[in-house]
């Protein structure tokens, strides 16, 4: 499965285009990575368990959208975007979504 | 009694906030050196030229800012003007993911990243919906020869 923010796979031949595909995920804080957190916020500086968290989540975005992408016969996906929003306080939307495409076969 | 507190966690934020600031740009300034072979354009189109693969690249970073840059920019809003204390955090979070993102590309050997998008999130909400840590994620398309 290929996977390009561009419109093309370079050096390959798009044969068909399949329509949008996307994934996302909602992802909670854990309670003790927020109380160290929390304490990071007095300091400043990288929270590093957030930056994993996140960094894990968007993998399951991506993830969830090549599943779809597979389902319905592509064997890439480009013009991939990726888009974060806060749902709740504590919580956040990863979603990414992409235009589904069938490759030649070399 | 909640006075001292708060006075010192300032005193604190101020002077542990001042040198992991001065660290982190010693260290993206450094990295910035060592990733300059590696270009990064947010053009969207093919530069000339053979390219065997193109993988999607990123990397994220989430970072806060410390407490006595939170209650400088609290002041500073009732004025109004230019919070030079966000501005800095989120100018170490954009060149932050950009260099993560040129590791994640020099690990897959590739020379160049095209159509780069940078993105960025406010991730906590404090008290007063104060902003207290953002996430930027960078990515783009690394070309390999």
């Amino acid at each position: 499965m290929l996977v390009s923010n561009i419109e093309l796979i370079p050096g390959r031949r798009i044969e068909r285009h399949l329509g949008m595909v996307q994934g996302n995920t909602v992802r909670a804080k854990h309670v003790g990575k927020d109380i160290l957190a929390g304490f990071k916020n007095i300091f400043g500086g990288e929270l590093v368990a957030y930056t994993e968290l996140l960094s894990e989540a968007r993998e399951e975005a991506v993830e969830r959208m090549l599943e779809h992408a597979r389902q319905i016969g592509a064997n890439a996906v480009i013009n991939v975007r990726f888009s974060t929003s806060s749902v709740t306080a504590g919580a956040a939307e990863l979603f990414a979504y992409g235009t589904a495409v069938v490759l030649d076969g070399e | 009694m909640e006075l001292i507190v708060i006075a010192s966690l300032t005193v604190l934020g101020y002077f542990f906030g001042r040198i992991a600031e001065r660290k982190h740009f010693e260290s993206i300034r450094l990295r910035e050196i060592q990733y300059k072979n590696i270009l990064v354009f947010n053009e969207r189109h093919l530069p000339p030229g053979q390219w065997q693969k193109g993988p999607l690249v990123g990397g994220n970073v989430v970072i806060s800012v410390d407490y006595f840059k939170r209650l400088v920019a609290g002041l500073r809003a009732l004025f109004g003007g230019r919070l030079a204390t966000y501005e800095s955090l989120l100018e170490r979070a954009r060149r932050e993911a950009i260099l993560r993102m040129k590791a994640d590309a020099r690990s897959c050997g590739a020379q160049m990243i095209i159509n780069v998008r940078l993105e960025t999130a406010s991730i906590s909400k404090g008290n007063n919906d104060q902003i207290g840590s953002i996430e930027v994620y960078a990515y783009g398309t690394a070309l390999v020869t």
